[in-house]
């Protein structure tokens, strides 16, 4: 079944995407899709600023998505992750699953994001409202949490 | 090897990679970022929480015991915050 990787600067059309998943098919039940955005933070945050490892991002989101596949009999699935400067309402990250039922598309979607936030080469930097130098983010417990149910 | 290093890791040592010949006693990852906590301020500054410090070696996540040798590329940077 497909698997579409994308790390880009661009903006994506998340409608768009997910009907590439299920046009002309049959055999699809089930489609979910997640959208992660960039936060204003209370009004401080004008900007977030995301490095990432070229070569490795790309290998590591494969990864991820293999062990998904291993796990759940899904069709289609999409991963889409911005670079570069974001702004306060941008769109950052995309992940699509296509399958046969809800169950399985759901749980992989939450699956690939739990371990494309702890294991995903990529670094969020702020950049203040203020015009102050921002700070890298610091990786988050609730995050390294959420992967571990998977186990 | 190629050293290369991503965001507060790359800021602090001043660029975003170069070849290192750390010497033969080097062994494993451990090893070697004590060995690079050696080569001047800018370094010791990156390195001083080296245990938080995640490596990839050849764009594979590797643990700080992992050896080094056959290395071509290995990389150090903090935990990930994307998503």
């Amino acid at each position: 079944m497909s698997t579409v990787i994308r790390i880009q600067r661009e903006d994506f059309d998340p409608q768009a995407e997910a009907d590439a998943l299920t046009k002309g098919r049959h055999d699809v039940g089930a489609l979910t899709t997640f959208t992660g955005f960039c936060r204003h933070e209370e009004g401080a945050l004008s900007a977030l600023e995301l490095e990432h490892y070229p070569g490795m991002a790309e290998k590591e989101l494969q990864r991820i998505v293999d062990d998904a596949r291993a796990r759940w009999p899904v069709q289609g699935i999409t991963v889409l992750h911005r670079y570069g400067k974001i702004m306060p309402g941008e769109r950052i990250v995309f992940v699509a699953v296509s399958g046969g039922h809800r169950g399985e598309v759901f749980a992989a979607c939450e699956f690939i994001m739990d371990f494309l936030k702890t294991s995903a080469p990529f670094w969020k930097r702020e950049h203040k409202v203020d015009g102050s130098h921002g700070e890298w983010v610091d990786a988050k417990d609730a995050d390294d949490q959420a992967r571990e149910r998977w186990k | 090897m190629k050293a290369v290093y991503f965001a507060w890791v790359r800021e602090r040592v001043g660029k975003p990679e170069e070849i290192i010949t750390p010497p033969a006693s080097v062994i494993t990852v451990a090893d070697l970022i004590g060995w690079l906590k050696g080569q001047g301020e800018e370094y010791a500054y990156a390195f001083e929480n080296g245990h938080v410090i995640r490596v990839a070696i050849d764009q594979t996540h590797v643990k700080h015991d992992a050896p080094i040798a056959g290395a071509r590329e290995i990389a150090f940077f903090p935990p990930m915050t994307g998503g």
